[in-house]
């Protein structure tokens, strides 16, 4: 094993990891408000505007997220759409991780129950402040065990955007073994340290988690 | 803009492709199965070395994305004098990361079985081995079966990162596609409708699977 490439290459190595994290924390949250303006739209929205939504949900989920970033990035010039790598990444992790995100909002909003919105109703309340007051307050309590569990995942997602080149880690640590053909060790290493990254951030998420829905634990 | 006509013609190929998409995931979720299984038994074993193992190699294999896995047994298996071809790699890849979330989907519906079904097994007198194949196995992959098709789906869109090694399954042969028609957007939403078809089929076999099941 040679450590001392991970020194001489420490900057772009950093560099990679930094657009790591930028494409993961934007991305899920670009995911999320999407996600969230989604699942509000099929609720309220008329019968065959959520019948549009709900085609996309299912195009997305059933559609392998490379495939994806290939016909916006490689497919996207071809209808105007030109784009570089890294806002071509961040746009296809928000279109990628928005049903998802949808589908947890949704069953969140499902978790409040019937009477709180009926009581708001019967007190006088307009309909945009029972989803400003109690919809989104409840729901998003409830649905919070599942939207760590898919921000975590989408740590892992971010890998793949290395194969449109956003030079991400993945990339950067591609690009570092064939420089120096020490993809064995650049690779292992790279294992350990997103098991490292993946774990920590569960157990924050965990933390946060507990923190958060220590109230209704309490009531229960 | 959007020619129909390349769109179609790249069925022909990509449908030809696909059927190596379809053998790395029923291959990888077999060996999921059995991997997952014995990584079970491990976890719900008296032995706390076995325990301990098991519940590494889970956290390990869901905390790497799928692509790093890959390339570390891609490039690591020659290194220590394994020389398998690429497909071997992929299928074995895939199945690995598949056993610890099937270990889990196992665990799962066994905590899922009300405990008294395995005292009750024990209460007439079965011997340990009768009460898991008789009472409690067969009541979890029952139970399972809907989280075991939706861990199929995953795998086929899963299946599209082994053209990074050099397969030609759907995703690989629609690059080539793409490089030979210039034309790419209409290229990968076929490959897109491919995979969409495949996984639409799947999660209607899971719906009719559950529903038998329910009754």
């Amino acid at each position: 094993m040679e450590w001392s490439v991970f020194q001489q290459y420490g900057p772009s190595l950093l560099r990679g990891f930094g657009n790591t994290i930028i494409c993961w924390a934007l991305g899920t949250v670009f995911a999320m408000a999407l996600g969230l303006v989604i699942a509000l739209i099929q609720r309220y929205a008329p019968r065959w505007v959520t019948w549009f939504v709900q085609a996309y949900i299912e195009v997305i989920r059933g559609t392998p997220f490379l495939v994806q970033l290939f016909v916006l990035y490689y497919g996207g010039p071809l209808v105007g759409l030109r784009l570089d790598a890294l806002p071509a990444g961040l746009l296809g992790l928000t279109i990628y991780g928005s049903p998802y995100f949808a589908e947890i909002f949704r069953s969140g909003f499902r978790a409040v129950p019937h009477g709180q919105i009926e009581a708001a109703r019967a007190i006088g309340m307009a309909e945009t402040d029972i989803v400003r007051r109690i919809l989104l307050p409840l729901g998003l309590v409830s649905s919070l065990p599942a939207l760590v569990n898919f921000s975590i995942i989408l740590t892992k997602e971010t890998v793949i955007l290395s194969i449109i080149t956003v030079p991400e880690l993945l990339y950067q640590v591609q690009r570092m073994s064939a420089e120096t053909f020490r993809y064995v060790e650049a690779n292992l290493v790279l294992a350990l340290f997103f098991w490292g990254l993946v774990e920590t951030i569960s157990r924050v998420g965990r933390r946060l988690e507990t923190r958060i829905t220590k109230h209704l634990i309490e009531r229960t | 803009m959007f020619s129909l006509a390349v769109f179609f013609h790249s069925f022909g190929p990509l449908l030809w492709a696909a059927r190596y998409t379809l053998l790395i995931s029923v291959l990888g979720i077999g060996l999921g199965l059995v991997i997952g299984t014995v990584i079970c038994a491990a976890r719900l074993s008296p032995y706390p070395l076995l325990r301990r193992f098991a519940a590494i190699w889970v956290s390990f294999l869901r905390g790497v994305p799928l692509l790093v896995q890959l390339l570390v047994f891609y490039y690591t298996l020659p290194v220590i004098g394994l020389d398998v071809p690429a497909m071997v790699a992929a299928v074995v890849t895939v199945g690995i990361c598949a056993s610890a979330y099937i270990s889990e989907i196992w665990r799962g519906a066994i905590a899922a079985l009300p405990t008294g079904q395995a005292e009750a097994a024990v209460a007439i007198g079965m011997r340990p081995v009768d009460v898991w194949t008789r009472v409690i196995l067969p009541q979890a992959v029952t139970l399972s079966l809907p989280a075991l098709i939706n861990e199929l789906i995953l795998l086929v869109k899963a299946s599209s990162l082994v053209s990074v090694v050099g397969i030609l399954e759907i995703t690989r042969a629609s690059q080539a596609q793409a490089a030979t028609t210039f034309r790419p957007l209409e290229v990968y939403i076929a490959a897109a409708c491919i995979y969409l078809l495949i996984n639409l089929c799947l999660a209607a076999l899971g719906r009719y699977l559950e529903h038998r099941t329910n009754v």
